[in-house]
């Protein structure tokens, strides 16, 4: 832990730590909403363990709240959770160094923040060292919010008041910022975004973000060598 | 809730599928090297998606429309991002723009 603290830079950590706030605040509405819908405490708590990725987790209790097959909405949920594939093959080796627990401990913290913080580094240790930041600090948050919110439940009432929901977007947009400087990177990303939003009002959730990737092709077709962001 | 032993089970096989996702990028990176070309356009996907995620939660809600005040906070960020803002001024200002929009009354 001690060398995780080392390998960042002041700034990054605390980049690391205001991310990690806004997903304890999301927790506090995944917890509420829950109990609200009619789940026990223990529900939103042990998923937010287990499962560890937010999006997923709001569809299959609003699935199940509304009387949907708690199959159909794990289905569901996986569809969502598709994109950890590709953030896997894109990341260098960071879930490591090292096997066996430590190994699947590293692949339980992927997420979009532990990835994106992983990718917003310049060399293998600091992308590593931001990932493990970034999975734990999710890892502790995101279940110690949404016990919270199950606790006081009522008492948090409309969490869209105080504008958390344009956080998750604002956090990740300003991640791929740098990325995005890159004329061939940014080209792909607008298509992409283009390819999701023009799909997400007709397939289920998950899908368009999945659909999104056909906007690589564009990269293939104009940089035989793009000059790196990075 | 009802039936709870198919509510846990639903849980359960979303866990184990989510955790077989996270597995299986890093165990192929671990043990295929891929050229540099094909690294970089894996980078450039991680983007893309990335981007396709920010484009659908700002935006939409369900299968409709989100309303203006969330990509209003949104586009706030991004903005500032673009002019290089410390990243707490551009989460903050996302959420601020947004809360300030609904209490005008914007949806």
């Amino acid at each position: 832990m001690g060398s995780i603290y080392r390998t960042l830079a002041a700034g990054a950590r605390r980049d690391i730590a205001l991310a990690c706030l806004a997903v304890w605040f999301i927790g506090l509405s995944y917890g509420a909403i829950a109990v609200a819908s009619g789940f026990p405490l223990w529900f939103p708590a042990a998923q937010s363990v287990l499962v560890l990725a937010g999006a997923s987790e709001f569809l299959f209790i609003g699935i199940v709240a509304a009387g949907g097959n708690p199959l159909a909405a794990a289905a569901a949920g996986l569809l969502v959770n598709a994109r950890h594939v590709p953030y896997g093959l894109a990341l260098p080796d960071v879930t490591g160094p090292g096997r066996g627990w430590r190994r699947l401990l590293g692949s339980h913290l992927m997420n979009d923040e532990s990835v994106v913080f992983a990718l917003a580094q310049e060399d293998l240790p600091r992308k590593r060292a931001a990932y493990w930041a970034c999975g734990l600090g999710v890892l502790l948050c995101w279940p110690a919010g949404a016990v919270l919110g199950a606790l006081i439940g009522s008492v948090i009432g409309n969490t869209g008041a105080f504008g958390l929901d344009a956080m998750f977007p604002a956090v990740i947009l300003a991640l791929i910022m740098p990325a995005l400087r890159d004329r061939v990177t940014r080209r792909a990303a607008l298509a992409g975004a283009a390819i999701a939003l023009a799909a997400a009002p007709f397939l289920p959730a998950g899908l368009p973000v999945l659909l999104a990737l056909a906007a690589l092709l564009t990269v293939r077709a104009h940089s035989p060598r793009s000059p790196s962001a990075s | 809730m009802k039936d709870p032993a198919l509510v846990v089970a639903g849980m359960i096989v979303l866990s184990a599928g989510t955790f077989a996702f996270r597995f299986c990028g890093p165990m192929l990176r671990q043990r295929v090297t891929f050229p540099p070309r094909a690294e970089r356009l894996l980078e450039a996907a991680a983007v893309v998606l990335l981007a396709a995620l920010v484009a659908t939660t700002a935006l939409t809600e369900g299968h409709g429309f989100a309303g203006l005040a969330r990509p209003a906070g949104v586009l706030v960020g991004g903005v500032l991002a673009w002019r290089k803002a410390p990243f707490l001024v551009v989460v903050l200002a996302a959420a601020a723009t947004t809360a300030v929009l609904r209490l005008l009354g914007v949806r």
